[in-house]
Order: structure tokens, then C-alpha cells, then sequence
């Protein structure tokens, strides 16, 4: 026991001067550290979002609308198909996610049942009797959610982008969903309409053919859809189905003035350009509908051939509808829309007190221990305490290191683990005492404490551990915090408690050789 | 120079004689907590129940929660629960889960904003929907359910299945005494609550194997002693750590518990209760239980069970 290796010796040193290193960096401004030379530790523990402040969204992606659009789609093929062939069909339509249609004549089945196959490769097709079912393949369903999801991700970055908001997170989480993390924003509102929209904006020629009654009447029709005004949701238009140009071939878009009026300008790619020059050339003096998510938002007539690829829209906008409308349009259009599962926000005035208070609860704790160890175990708790201070640096220095973020839980996690670290060292002095009571002298008394302890401990704090990692597996934001935090300090308080107040015993026994303990 | 000793030296307290009374009061404690829970049952946050929660500070003086009250009532969002939140200026408003999805949440937490507008800051806004909070109440079952599990393994495999049985019954005491305090003053029983819990359980293990680890050690020991006698040593033997431990984690609890602000004041509580409880279920139950076993006292290190002797084990329940 006396004997304590020399490489011992360096490697708890070691750790405990690079605990200190690393630790350090948090006493420093933010500034500071980063204009600190390279090779020195520059990280600082990064703060969870209830502490620094900031909103915290989970989104989910509705990736059924993008199956529901991809079936109708395969509706339309069929219908467009059929006709164009001259097969007689009857009884078109989807039901639970499966297209069907019966065809009439027996001796044009197999002609249909061959035409149907090819028009979506990721689907199955069946003919029973005559009546041919189209499903999509559960392949086909993965991928095409999956990669609404992704293209959902990429959308949402860019819009919260385009907001000029600093250091957003956004991640994946599970199959269909999507965390944002948005430091420093206390009022999500702006950021929560922008997302609220999938901006899908297509131009359509409006039927002149079709008139207001006709609507009312419900006489709408085929290749004609009526769709509400986005200012007055009563009153409908009707509109070919046919998208003439559709808003992803747009390339720029900009809020601006018109007659002291905000509007939004647009400007299409090359493709877009030339087709937008096509319509307006042929069409003039006919209204051309601007649909966003499924309503008209103006539908002006067209006065005469647009070519330069660019316009603008009017509609009774105001500047902020202006300026998010541009914004949406710059961004792109969501492949399917998103429902806001969870937010929770924090403002900074709140952090910044929970900070506060979570370091007055840390100082005046640990005061209360170190003061308590001492007048329990004398030399030995200041030792103990020597210990403790470290724990907290190199808890510290790994949640830096690790990067990992501390919440309020989790600043609860490191008071607790204050309370708790001592106890391996409570635990080896007790036993000291008991073996001392025993006859040992101090030094074999000692000796024995530490290695009847030591399992003990072990035991112990792997108990602790296994609710530490459950709680990680199973909390989620803030209680991982402290899962993380409380994991890091029966880490670290395992090592102060047994090495390093160990080395401080051993040393002072050498030094002193004392032929009783007090302790 | 003088030390603090919180217990005396060579105390020789008959806790295994008195285990009836044990038993009794704990039996009594779970099932109050469970009757309680059965008629009160649990003030769930918005995690478990879904719906809104915001903390807002008022920005003229104290706030008056009663015009608050009647201003957001007019909204018709159904219940709505104003309280003072720490100091005079702050409260908390909660709002019951909004009929319908995810979007009516959505538009619920908008009209408070709009109707309470720029007289208030904006502290916190939480609002959870209705799928997130039952897969949040399922994860947290499943955590508490799963450490328990984990924890009886680890102790049988490192202990005998006695010890384990010991250890989780004395656990099993801790988390619903703990819930049945929660029922029993109403307080909010949300995610930090079971972090609470999990910690508890925990903790409360730590102590049990603390003073099952020197049972072990003693049976070894004296291989003729009177269980109840030896089991009476263990425990005395080892109060002195017991009772120090608990009192360092519930000085920096309770500095948590008193300055720690009001957001974490629930967790402290439980965190607080739960040291108390585990502390003593870890003395008064979980090392009496083992009475009603038969322990094996074999001499060798070994401490992987052989057949045979789980089988006598066993037999002799």
C-alpha cells in the first residue's frame, strides 16, 4: 500500500494536470478562447437550450401526403392511358393505398393489365378478373419517404437560413421526424410560420369556359379544378389542372414595392423562362392563376408576352407576407407539410437565472460537504476534498472535451454527484476506523481499508451507472443532460475518491510515518 | 482534534428485532401510496398529458393572476391553471391538451401570445402534443422498469438471488412510496420527476449493496453466528457510512432544493425524499428480508452460484 508505483504516480497527475487544462477554457470569455494558439484546449462546455436560451422544435414530416400525391398521380397516368388507347374502364380510384380500376371489355385485359405495369416501377401490379390493383412496393414506400424526409431537412435549413438565425441544429430524429435547435430565439413564432407552409406554388391557366354558378353548382368540368381564393376562402376559381410552369424552376424571388403596394418579384431558370415566355405568349388577354398550396393567390390577366423569365405577383399582401412569401419561394417548397410535435422555449432572461442559481446550489453544496468532511475525518477529509475539487474539474474538463451539453438537469446531476463522490471515500475511512478499532497499525489499516473498499465501491456505483445509461437510452433532451452528467461524475468520482486521495495518504505516510491515525 | 461523528462508535442497534414493525410501517406506506395514487392519482405535466405550458414575468409589478385568469379564460381553451411561479411578478399558466392534433396546440399557444401580447416576457413556452407525450410516459414506464430489471441481474449475478430479491423489493418500496408522495401533495409529476426516480433507485441500490457487501463478507466470516445476530452486526457495522453518505448528497440536495430556482424544485424534492426513504428501506428492509432466506456461507471467492446450492437455496424458502 505504501508502496504506490511511479507510473501510478504520473498517470493521476497526469490526468489531473490535463483535467485542470482542460477545464480552463470555461473561466475564460468566449473571445478569449478563441484566440487562443492552437494547440491549447480552447472548448468550452456548450449549453443546453433551457440554460442559454432558445427554442427547441420537434417537427414531423406528413410523409404520407407525399404517398397520397404519388398515387394520385399514378390515377391520373391510368385515366390518361386508358383513354388515349380507347380501353374502357370503370370504378377508378384509391382505396387504402391501393389504386384499382376495372376494366370492361374481358379481351382488353391483358392489353391494360400490360400498359398499367409500366407506368410507376415501383409498384405491384395485379389483374384478378379484370379488376387490376396497383399497391407500391414497401421498397418503394421507404424510399420515397425517406427521402421526403431528407428533402424536408434540406428545405428547413435553408428557410431557417435564409432568417439569419446563428448556430441552428437540425437533425434527423427517428424515421419521419425532425429536431431544430435554435439558440438565442426566445419567440419562435417567425420561425414556426415559415416552417407551417410547404409553399408549393404552381401557374395555371384559369377556365374562362366555367362560370361562377357553374362553380356554385358544383358543374366543374374534367381537367378543371376549382380552388379557393387565398383572400376570401368562399370564393372559388376554377383552374386548369394542368401546371403550366411550377415554382421549382424558380431561381430567385425578392420582396419589392409596386404603386407603394408590397409585392413579391420572381425570377425563373432557363427552363422555367422559356416556358413561362410560351404561356403568356399564347394566352394573352386570359387570366394565369398563381397557386400556393392549393389556393389563388392573385390571378391576373396577362397583358402581354413575359420573356425575360422574370414577374412579379400582386395580391393584397402585407410587408411581412411579402417578405415571407419571398423567402419560401427562394427556399423551395416542402415535399410534404410539417406538424410541430413538441416545442419548448426558453427565453434568456430565464437561462440566464437558472445558471445563477444552479452555481449558487453547486458552491453553497459543495461548501456544506467539504466543511462536513472535514470535521468528520480531519487531515484525511481535506484530502477527500482535495478530491472533490478535482471531480468537479474533470467533470468539467470531459463535458468540454466531449462536447457534450449541459442543462439544468444536468448542473443537478453535478450537485448530486458532489453529495454522492465522497461517499466512496466515507466508505474506505470507515473501514480505516473499523480496522483500526481492530489492532491494525495505520499503515496496515489502511492498507486493508483501501482493498476491503474498493469492491464495494465498485458494486455500488455500477448500480448507479445502469440507471444513468437507462435514463440516457430513454430521456430525451434535458434528462439526457443529466444522465450524461451523472455518468461523467461516477466516472470521474471513482477515480478522485481511490487514486487520487490514495496518493495524498500515501505520501503523507511516508513523509510522516505516524505510529497512530487519528482519524 | 475532535471529530464529528454522526453516529457513535460500536452501536449495537436490534434492527432485526424489530422487523415487524418495519414491515408494517412499509406495508402501510405502499399501500396508502397506492390508495392515494388509485384516488388522486398523479398531477402529470405537460410531458405525460400533453398541452401548454408557459412562464411568463409581468411587465408592470407584481402580477395580478386573477385578471390574468379571467383574460385567457375568454379564449376557450378549455382548463387553464394560473399560479405564482417564485417570485410576485412570475406565473405559471398551464393549459390542458387542446381537442384535436398537433396543429390545435399549435394554435392555442398562438392565441395566448396575441392576447397577452408585450405585457408579459415570455420565460418559457412549452407545449408538448399528443403523440410525443405518450411516447414520452411509455419510455419513462419502460426506463423505471428496465432499471429495475437491470439492477436485480446485476445484484444476483455479483450477490446471491437472495440479495437480489432483497435489494428489489426494498427498490420496488422506494419508487412507489415515491410516486404516493407525489399523488399525495399533487405536485407535478413530469420527465425530471422520473429522472428522480431513476436516480433514486439508483442511490437506494448503492446503499443496500453497500451493507449487503459486508453481510457477504461476514457470513463468511463467522460461519456459526446467528443469521439475525450477523445481519444486526452488518448493518451497525456499517451505519456510520450509511448515515454520513446520506447527509453529504442531502447537504448539496438540499442547497439544490432551497437555491436551485423553481424549475428544478421538483426534482430536488423527490431527489431529497427518495435519499431519505432509500436510506432507510436499504437498513430496515432490505437486510431483515434476508431473515426468510437461507444464505450460503461457503469459504471459497468464487461468488458464481453453483447448482447445487441455489437449488438448497431455494428448498428452503
Amino acid at each position: 500500500m505504501v508502496y504506490f508505483a511511479k507510473w501510478k504516480i504520473a498517470i493521476v497527475v497526469a490526468v489531473c494536470l490535463l483535467g485542470v487544462a482542460f477545464a480552463a477554457p470555461n473561466l475564460l470569455d468566449r473571445n478569449t478562447t478563441e484566440n487562443l494558439p492552437g494547440w491549447l484546449p480552447n472548448q468550452q462546455i456548450s449549453l443546453g437550450l433551457d440554460l442559454r436560451g432558445g427554442s427547441h422544435l420537434l417537427l414531423e414530416v406528413e410523409a404520407q401526403t407525399v404517398i397520397n400525391e404519388r398515387l394520385e398521380s399514378i390515377v391520373d397516368s391510368i385515366r390518361q392511358t386508358l383513354r388515349s388507347e380507347r380501353i374502357r374502364y370503370t370504378g377508378l380510384g384509391i382505396r387504402d393505398s391501393q389504386v384499382s380500376v376495372q376494366i370492361k371489355k374481358p379481351d382488353q385485359v391483358q392489353q391494360a393489365y400490360d400498359l398499367l405495369r409500366k407506368i410507376d416501377t415501383g409498384t405491384e401490379t395485379i389483374n384478378e378478373n379484370g379488376k387490376i390493383s396497383i399497391t407500391m412496393t414497401e421498397e418503394a414506400v421507404l424510399k420515397a419517404k425517406r427521402s421526403a424526409v431528407e428533402q424536408s431537412i434540406e428545405i428547413v435549413r435553408r428557410r431557417i437560413d435564409e432568417t439569419g438565425t446563428k448556430e441552428p441544429n437540425i437533425q434527423r430524429q427517428g424515421d419521419d421526424r425532425i429536431l431544430i435547435q435554435l439558440p438565442g430565439i426566445d419567440n419562435p413564432e417567425d420561425v414556426k410560420r415559415l416552417l407551417g407552409k410547404t409553399a408549393k406554388m404552381t401557374f395555371h391557366l384559369v377556365n374562362h369556359t366555367v362560370t361562377p354558378e357553374d362553380i356554385l353548382a358544383g358543374r366543374i368540368p374534367p381537367g378543371t379544378i376549382a380552388l379557393p381564393d387565398a383572400e376570401n376562402e368562399n370564393t372559388k376559381i376554377a383552374v386548369r389542372r394542368k401546371v403550366e410552369v411550377s415554382g421549382d424552376m424558380l431561381i430567385d424571388s425578392q420582396p419589392t414595392f409596386q404603386d407603394a403596394q408590397p409585392v413579391v418579384s420572381f425570377t425563373f431558370n432557363a427552363l422555367g423562362g422559356k416556358k413561362f415566355g410560351q404561356v403568356t405568349s399564347k394566352n394573352v388577354n386570359r387570366r394565369l392563376a398563381i397557386v400556393l398550396d392549393g389556393k389563388v393567390i392573385s390571378a391576373p390577366n396577362i397583358q402581354g408576352p413575359i420573356l425575360g423569365g422574370s414577374g412579379i405577383i400582386t395580391g393584397r399582401f402585407s410587408v411581412q407576407e411579402a417578405n415571407d412569401l419571398s423567402l419560401l419561394l427562394r427556399a423551395g417548397a416542402l415535399p410534404a407539410p410539417l406538424v410541430i410535435l413538441e416545442e419548448r422555449t426558453v427565453g434568456p432572461g430565464l437561462g440566464a437565472d437558472s445558471i445563477e442559481a444552479g452555481k449558487v446550489a453547486s458552491v453553497i453544496g459543495l461548501l456544506g460537504v467539504i466543511i462536513f468532511m472535514v470535521a468528520s475525518y480531519g487531515r484525511f477529509g481535506i484530502y477527500a476534498d482535495i478530491a472533490l475539487m478535482f471531480n468537479i474539474i474533470l467533470i468539467g474538463a470531459a463535458l468540454s472535451v466531449l462536447q457534450a451539453t449541459l442543462t439544468l438537469p444536468g448542473i443537478a446531476g453535478i450537485v448530486l454527484t458532489i453529495g454522492m463522490a465522497v461517499d466512496a471515500n466515507v466508505l474506505i475511512f470507515e473501514r480505516i476506523r473499523e480496522e483500526t478499532r481492530n489492532g491494525l497499525g495505520p499503515i496496515a489499516a489502511i492498507d486493508s481499508g483501501y482493498k476491503r473498499a474498493i469492491k464495494t465501491i465498485v458494486d455500488a456505483n455500477v448500480t448507479t451507472l445502469i440507471a444513468a445509461v437507462l435514463l440516457y437510452q430513454f430521456g430525451s433532451g434535458p434528462v439526457r443532460g443529466f444522465a450524461v452528467t451523472l455518468a461523467i461524475g461516477i466516472l470521474t468520482s471513482m477515480f478522485t475518491a481511490i487514486m487520487l486521495t490514495r496518493l495524498q495518504v500515501v505520501v503523507w505516510l511516508r513523509r510522516t510515518k505516524p505510529k497512530t491515525l487519528e482519524l | 482534534m475532535r471529530r464529528l461523528h454522526m453516529i457513535p462508535t460500536g452501536t449495537k442497534i436490534d434492527f432485526i428485532g424489530k422487523k415487524i414493525a418495519f414491515f408494517a410501517f412499509s406495508f402501510c406506506l405502499i399501500i396508502a401510496s397506492i390508495g392515494i395514487f388509485g384516488t388522486n392519482g398523479l398531477n402529470y405535466g405537460i410531458d405525460f398529458k400533453g398541452g401548454i405550458m408557459m412562464e411568463v414575468r409581468s411587465n408592470s409589478g407584481p402580477a395580478d393572476v386573477g385578471a390574468l385568469r379571467t383574460q385567457l379564460s375568454k379564449l376557450g381553451l378549455g382548463e387553464i391553471s394560473i399560479q405564482e411561479f417564485g417570485e410576485p411578478e412570475e406565473v405559471l399558466i398551464r393549459i390542458q391538451r387542446q381537442d384535436g392534433d398537433e396543429k390545435a396546440q399549435q394554435a392555442a399557444v398562438e392565441a395566448v401570445k396575441s392576447e397577452l401580447h408585450d405585457t408579459v416576457e415570455y420565460r418559457r413556452t412549452e407545449f408538448v402534443g399528443p403523440k410525443v407525450s405518450e411516447e414520452l410516459f411509455m419510455d419513462g414506464v419502460m426506463a423505471v422498469a428496465l432499471a429495475i430489471g437491470a439492477i436485480l441481474v446485476y445484484i444476483w449475478f455479483r450477490f446471491e438471488w437472495q440479495f437480489g430479491m432483497g435489494a428489489v423489493v426494498a427498490l420496488i418500496h422506494d419508487v412507489i412510496s415515491t410516486i404516493g408522495i407525489f399523488a399525495l401533495l399533487g405536485m407535478e409529476f413530469n420527465l425530471s420527476t422520473v429522472a428522480a426516480v431513476l436516480t433514486i433507485a439508483g442511490y437506494s441500490i448503492n446503499d443496500t449493496v453497500v451493507v449487503y457487501d459486508r453481510v457477504r463478507e461476514n457470513l463468511r466470516k463467522y460461519k456459526k453466528m446467528d443469521l439475525p445476530e450477523l445481519l444486526n452486526m452488518s448493518v451497525n457495522e456499517t451505519l456510520s457510512r450509511t448515515v454520513m453518505t446520506s447527509v453529504t448528497t442531502l447537504v448539496a440536495l438540499l442547497a439544490l432544493y432551497i437555491l436551485g430556482g423553481e424549475v428544478i424544485r421538483g426534482f430536488s424534492f423527490a431527489m431529497i425524499w427518495g435519499i431519505v426513504i432509500g436510506t432507510y428501506s436499504s437498513v430496515c428492509l432490505a437486510v431483515p428480508i434476508l431473515t426468510y432466506f437461507v444464505l450460503r456461507r461457503s469459504d471459497d471467492e468464487d461468488e458464481e452460484d453453483s447448482e447445487i446450492e441455489k437449488v438448497e437455496g431455494e428448498g428452503a424458502v
